[in-house]
C-alpha cells in the first residue's frame, strides 16, 4: 500500500520497521500489510477495537509471533534488550517469591545465571522499587500484593531492564487511578530519557493526556500520527466500521488459545 | 564407645545394623537429591506429574529386569531410557499437538505402567514386583548405595549451578523465554533432573513411594516459609527427620520400611497444616497482610 504514509515518523532515527507486515494466528492474519517505522525515542500510544490486532502487533516486534508476510526491522536494538509487559503475565504469584527479587530479575542480562548482586545492583533495584512507590514493601510475598502493587513492581522490573524499547500491553487494566497516576509518571520519564515506549491502551483520554503520537490500528492502520488528529470521531468511526464488519475477509479463527483480548 | 551409643533406644538399631545404617545413608542421599527436586515439581504445580513419572520408569526397569534380572545397572539404564523417553514424547505431543501437558503425560505413563506391569508378571514372581513397586530400603547394597548417592551429588551440582535458572522457569516461564535462550535447557534439564532421582528413588522407595520423599516434604515446607532457599532447607530437614523416624518405627514395629518412611513424612506434613504460619488453621486467624490475592 504505497499510498499510505509511514506509521510514525518523528525526528529521530528509526527503530522500526514494517515492512508489508502481516501477523495471524494458525495461518489467519490478525492484523495484515502493516507499512511504515517508529522513530527511537517515540512514545507512541496503539489504539483500537477488541481484535484489532494490537497484542498480536506488539508479540511480532518481541519475535514470539513470526510474520506470515512482510518482515518487521529491529533497527539498533537487539530482541532480548526490547522489556515487554504483557497484559496476561505468565507470572505465577503464588510462587514464593519477595518483591525484591522479584525487581531482580529485570538484571537478568546483566547478571545471567550466576552473577552476583554486588552493593551498586542492590542500590539499583532499591531505587527500581523506590521509583515505582513500593519501599518498605521489599520482603513482602508477591501473592501478598494488590494488583496495582503488582503492576508497579513489574515496572519496576522493566526499570532494571534498562531496556531502549519498552512494549506495555495494556498496562492499567485492571489497577487504582494512584497507580495509573504514578506508572504514567514513571513512561514519561522513560521518554525523557530518550527510549522508545509503545502503550497498547484503551482510555482515550489517557491517550490524549499523555502520548503524543498515536497508532490507530483495525487489523489495518486506520490512521497514524498525531494524536488529537488521528482520535477524530470520523477515524474511530472508520475503525469500528472496518473491526464489525469485515465479513470480506474471513480472518476471524475459530480458535485459538491466544485471544487477542487488546 | 559403641557400647554407650548402643545403649541410646533411638540409636541403638543404627549401631547394631549395618542395614539399617545402609538405609538411612540411602534415605540421606534421597533427601538431599530428591527432595529439592521435589521442591521445585511443587512449584511447577507437577507434583502429579511426578507421580505419573515414577510410574513411567517401570516398563524401562522391567526390561532391564527381563534381561538381566535384579539386576541394578540394567534396571537403572532401563529406568531412566523410558523416564526420559515418556518425558520427552508427552512434551512433544503437548507442544505440538491439541493435546495438554497432562493429558499427554497421562497417556504415555498408562501405556508404560501397563507394559511394565505386563512384562513383569510375564517373568517374574509376585515377589519381584512388590521389589518394584515398593523398593527395598533396607537391603540397599555398595553398588545401590553408590548409585543413590552418585545421582545425589549430580543432582544437588545440577541445581546449585542451576537454581536462579529453575526459580525464573518457574516463576514466570515467558519472562525467561523473552530475556534468556535458556528455557528450553531449564525445562529439559529439570526433567532429566527428575528422571534421575526417580529411579533413584525407585531402587530405595519403589516406583509407588519414591515420589512420597519428593512431594510431602516439599509441601510440608512450603507451609512454613515463602521464600525459596529456606524452602529448600526446610523440605531436605523434613525428609531426612522423617526418613529417620521412618526406619525407627519399621524397625521397632516391624513395618515394611518404605511405607513407614512415606507416612512419617505424611504426618510430618498433617502437623505442618495444624501448626505452620502459613497452613489453614494459622491463616485463619492471622490478621495483617494475607497470601492469598
Amino acid at each position: 500500500m504505497p499510498d499510505k504514509p509511514a506509521i510514525t515518523s518523528a525526528n529521530g532515527q528509526p527503530i522500526l520497521r514494517f515492512d508489508n507486515l502481516t501477523l495471524g494466528y494458525d495461518r489467519h492474519p490478525a492484523v495484515h500489510h502493516l507499512q511504515g517505522e517508529v522513530a527511537a525515542g517515540s512514545l507512541l500510544a496503539i489504539v483500537g477495537p477488541n481484535g484489532a490486532g494490537k497484542s498480536t502487533l506488539l508479540k511480532g516486534i518481541t519475535g514470539e509471533l513470526r510474520p506470515l508476510q512482510g518482515r518487521i526491522e529491529l533497527l539498533g536494538v537487539q530482541r532480548r534488550q526490547i522489556a515487554y509487559l504483557t497484559q496476561l503475565t505468565t507470572l505465577d504469584s503464588s510462587f514464593p517469591m519477595v518483591v525484591h527479587d522479584f525487581v531482580a530479575m529485570g538484571l537478568w542480562r546483566e547478571i545471567g545465571a550466576f552473577g552476583g548482586l554486588d552493593r551498586a545492583r542492590r542500590e539499583r533495584i532499591a531505587a527500581a522499587i523506590d521509583l515505582v512507590g513500593m519501599t518498605g514493601l521489599e520482603s513482602r510475598p508477591i501473592g501478598a500484593l494488590s494488583g496495582g502493587q503488582l503492576q508497579r513492581a513489574h515496572f519496576a522490573r522493566v526499570l532494571l531492564q534498562d531496556a531502549p524499547l519498552v512494549l506495555l500491553d495494556e498496562p492499567y487494566g485492571a489497577i487504582d487511578a494512584a497507580s495509573v497516576r504514578d506508572l504514567a509518571a514513571l513512561v514519561r520519564h522513560w521518554h525523557g530519557e530518550g527510549r522508545t515506549v509503545i502503550s497498547v491502551l484503551h482510555d482515550l483520554e489517557h491517550v490524549h493526556q499523555e502520548y503524543p503520537e498515536t497508532l490507530l490500528l483495525a487489523r489495518e492502520i486506520v490512521a497514524r500520527g498525531d494524536t488529537a488528529t488521528v482520535l477524530s470521531d470520523a477515524n474511530l468511526q472508520r475503525a469500528r466500521r472496518i473491526a464489525e464488519g469485515r465479513g470480506d475477509h474471513a480472518h476471524a479463527p475459530i480458535c485459538h488459545a491466544d485471544q487477542d483480548a487488546g | 564407645m559403641n557400647e554407650t551409643l548402643s545403649s541410646i533406644p533411638l540409636l541403638s538399631p543404627f549401631i547394631e545394623f549395618s542395614f539399617m545404617r545402609r538405609a538411612l545413608a540411602g534415605c540421606l542421599a534421597l533427601s538431599l537429591g530428591a527432595t529439592p527436586v521435589g521442591v521445585f515439581l511443587m512449584l511447577r504445580r507437577m507434583s502429579l506429574a511426578g507421580d505419573a513419572m515414577s510410574h513411567a520408569i517401570l516398563p524401562g526397569a522391567a526390561i532391564g529386569y527381563l534381561i538381566a534380572g535384579l539386576s541394578l545397572p540394567a534396571m537403572t539404564i532401563g529406568g531412566l531410557v523410558a523416564g526420559l523417553a515418556v518425558a520427552m514424547l508427552s512434551g512433544g505431543v503437548a507442544r505440538n499437538s491439541v493435546i495438554k501437558e497432562d493429558t499427554s503425560l497421562a497417556t504415555f505413563y498408562l501405556i508404560s505402567l501397563s507394559a511394565g506391569v505386563l512384562i513383569i508378571s510375564l517373568r517374574g514372581s509376585s515377589v519381584d514386583l512388590l521389589h518394584v513397586l515398593f523398593g527395598s530400603v533396607l537391603a540397599l547394597d555398595d553398588a545401590a548405595l553408590l548409585l543413590l548417592a552418585g545421582f545425589a551429588s549430580l543432582s544437588v551440582l545440577a541445581l546449585a549451578l542451576g537454581l536462579r535458572l529453575f526459580v525464573l522457569e518457574g516463576c514466570d516461564p515467558a519472562f525467561l523465554g523473552r530475556i534468556s535462550r535458556l528455557g528450553p535447557l531449564a525445562h529439559y534439564g529439570f526433567m532429566v533432573l527428575l528422571v534421575l532421582n526417580l529411579v533413584a528413588g525407585f531402587h530405595a522407595l519403589g516406583t509407588l513411594m519414591a515420589v512420597g520423599i519428593m512431594i510431602l516434604p516439599a509441601a510440608a515446607a512450603r507451609l512454613w516459609v515463602c521464600n525459596v532457599g529456606p524452602l529448600l532447607l526446610i523440605a531436605v530437614l523434613v525428609a531426612l527427620l522423617g526418613s529417620f523416624i521412618g526406619l525407627l518405627l519399621s524397625y521397632h514395629a516391624d513395618l515394611p520400611a518404605g511405607p513407614a518412611i512415606v507416612l512419617t513424612l505424611g504426618g510430618l506434613y498433617l502437623l505442618s497444616l495444624l501448626a505452620a504460619p502459613l497452613g489453614p488453621l494459622a491463616s485463619r486467624w492471622r490478621s495483617g497482610w494475607h497470601f492469598e490475592r
